[in-house]
């Protein structure tokens, strides 16, 4: 396994938001987490990411023990974290950005062949690479959140949301790339409220709720489940 | 009011000189701001600080014969004097962050603003008790001379270089009078502050360290994600302003001939203005806010009256926060969420 997570405890003060989590991702799978609002899905990646300590549990990533260490130790092992809400800086340029996402790397000509890669990936990028993030529109900004998570060389791709607020088609695009990135052999933890796209990207699923694991599953087998299909599928 | 148009030149030097130290400290608290969302109000202190450990140097160094002995060695007494202030100062600054501010990060926003106050008292007694409660004389070991321009006898323009005890008439024939003259400190300050607001700039929008900065402070938490270190861009921004600020500090002990335990209250009141006035946050804002700050105060203190220039300071800040809350150079992008 390239991710083992097991028994998550994460507190925020005295609210219990993960009550022992267990996840798995091999290497090159993408593995998808869903479930309600507030069921614990972003807090999951956090604390794998670093953002959140956990009170109790293991983060095993590539054999090593990694709960509890801080967000750039953790970045430093390549584990990219591309949050809710994107994220982007506003102030600075959308190239600024992608050099953001390069900033532990010092490899300035692989750093510059990844940023025509992202640009070949999102065009609408490069034409807007003198632009400041915060001017362009939500699906650029999503678009630049992830290229800027490519820029870091990801061995393990953490995505919070990334269809959130987006138009169908703009969906489309962002799960064509997750698709296409998984074919390039990058392994993916989705965070998903649209279970459907999420479940049929998906090699294996896990639904969450109020901090538990309540089914797992492959995607197929989640599609197909009746409780998933009631529940978030919008199913009757 | 008296006001003379023949004066403005020289009330804009002026200005120029005392706005350069405005700028050399507001940075600092704007540089702060920018990353913590916090007032440091000990911030004034590093420019008192500063000047004391200015003071220190220079005595120690003077007495070497190297550093008095020449000009070079002169340039050098006070070069080195600087920069290990700033280098001493911007420990402290570090310091104070480490032990007075970060066990507070967490804590509601009060309590770092009065943990900063308690930090600007303990510093202000400590010079009071342990150095001195007077104003101690700040030496200019080196001959300053005023670069002249002006009219001659004839009425036309001239140019000329006085020492202290030169008389323009002497030079330039009876009827001669300056338009306007840059003093030996006044260059120096003027041209050393440029360089450093110059080097900062550059520094905090080319470099990969600047870069992080500036990430740090449009969203922290993301920043971490890059594999920001971000308790390390907190130092390096806590080491910065009181560098700065210290540098600031050893030129007004030059400019004004001295220093005192409580030096930095008023101008560091004044550099908040000015940082506030440039926009909160923003670096290049708190720069020229700096300027925009010594211009105005020079040219009240020359055509008003020298009692207002302390008060034009307030005015200016509460027009500001009338009129153009976000600062002369507030955000313009408008910000998705
Ligand atoms: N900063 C916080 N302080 C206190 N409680 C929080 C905080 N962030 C999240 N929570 C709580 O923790 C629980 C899990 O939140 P989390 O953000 O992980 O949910 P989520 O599954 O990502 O939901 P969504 O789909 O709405 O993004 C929720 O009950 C939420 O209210
Ligand atoms: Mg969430």
């Amino acid at each position: 396994m390239l991710l083992t997570v097991e028994n998550l405890h994460t507190f925020y003060g005295q609210i219990e938001a993960l009550k022992g989590i267990d996840v798995e991702v091999a290497e090159g799978e993408i593995v998808t987490l869903i479930g309600a609002n507030g069921a614990g899905k972003s807090t999951t990646l956090k604390t794998i990411s670093g953002q959140l300590a956990p009170r109790e549990g293991k983060i095993v990533f590539a054999g090593e023990e990694i709960q509890g260490m801080s967000a750039h130790q953790v970045a430093a092992k390549r584990i990219v974290h591309v949050p809710e809400g994107r994220r982007i800086f506003p102030r600075m340029t959308v190239e600024e950005n992608l050099e953001m996402g390069a900033f532990l790397r010092n490899d300035a000509e692989g750093i510059a062949a990844d940023k025509e890669m992202v640009f070949e990936l999102f065009p609408r990028l490069k034409e807007r690479r003198q632009q400041k993030g915060g001017t362009l529109s939500g699906g650029e900004q999503q678009m630049l959140a992830m290229a800027r998570g490519l820029m870091a060389k990801p061995k393990l791709l953490m995505l919070d949301e990334p269809s959130m607020g987006l138009a169908p088609v703009v969906v489309e695009t962002i799960f064509e790339t997750i698709e296409r990135l998984h074919q390039e052999g990058i392994t993916i933890l989705l965070v998903e409220q649209n279970a459907a796209m999420a479940l049929s990207v998906a090699d294996r699923g896990y639904v969450l709720e109020t901090g538990r694991i309540a089914l797992t599953g492959t995607g197929k087998e989640l599609l197909t489940n009746e409780q998933v299909r009631k529940t978030y599928l919008g199913e009757v | 009011m008296h006001f003379n148009i023949a004066d403005v030149p020289q009330q804009l030097v002026n200005g120029l000189t005392l706005g350069g130290m405005y700028a050399l400290i507001a940075l600092g608290y704007t540089l702060v701001y920018g990353i913590l969302l916090m007032i440091n109000f000990a911030h004034s202190e590093m420019f008192m600080a500063g000047a004391y450990f200015g003071l220190l140097w220079l005595n120690i160094l003077s007495k070497q014969s190297f550093f008095t002995g020449s000009a070079v060695g002169l340039v050098l007494l006070y070069g080195v004097s600087i920069v290990l202030s700033a280098i001493m100062t911007g420990i402290l600054g570090v310091l104070i962050e480490r032990f007075a501010y970060r066990p507070l990060r967490h804590a509601p926003r009060l309590a770092p603003l009065i943990s900063a106050i308690g930090v600007s008292l303990f510093l202000q007694n400590a010079v009071l008790l342990w150095v001195s409660s007077r104003s101690i004389p700040f030496p200019v070991k080196f001959p300053v001379y005023q670069y002249t321009l002006a009219r001659d006898g004839s009425g036309s323009l001239a140019f000329t270089v006085l020492g202290a005890s030169d008389k323009i008439v002497d030079k330039l024939g009876q009827g001669a009078h300056a338009i306007v003259q840059f003093s030996t400190l006044q260059i120096m300050i003027i041209v050393v502050t440029l360089v450093l607001l110059f080097v900062l700039d550059t520094f905090v929008s080319r470099t990969k360290l600047g870069k992080a900065m500036r990430a740090t402070a449009q969203d922290r938490d993301t920043a971490g994600l890059m594999g920001v270190d971000i308790n390390r861009i907190i130092a390096i921004t806590f080491f910065i302003g009181p560098a700065m600020g210290a540098v600031a500090g050893i030129f007004s002990g030059m400019y004004y001939g001295n220093i005192k335990y409580n030096m930095g209250f008023i101008p560091g009141i004044k550099s908040f203005t000015a940082a506030v006035l440039g926009g909160i946050g923003n670096l290049r804002g708190a720069m020229l806010g700096g300027f925009v700050l010594g211009m105005a105060e020079a040219l009240a203190s020359g055509f008003i009256s020298t009692a207002y220039k302390d008060v034009i300071a307030f005015v200016i800040l509460i027009l500001v926060l009338i009129f153009r809350p976000g600062g002369l150079l507030g955000e313009s992008v408008v910000e998705k969420v």
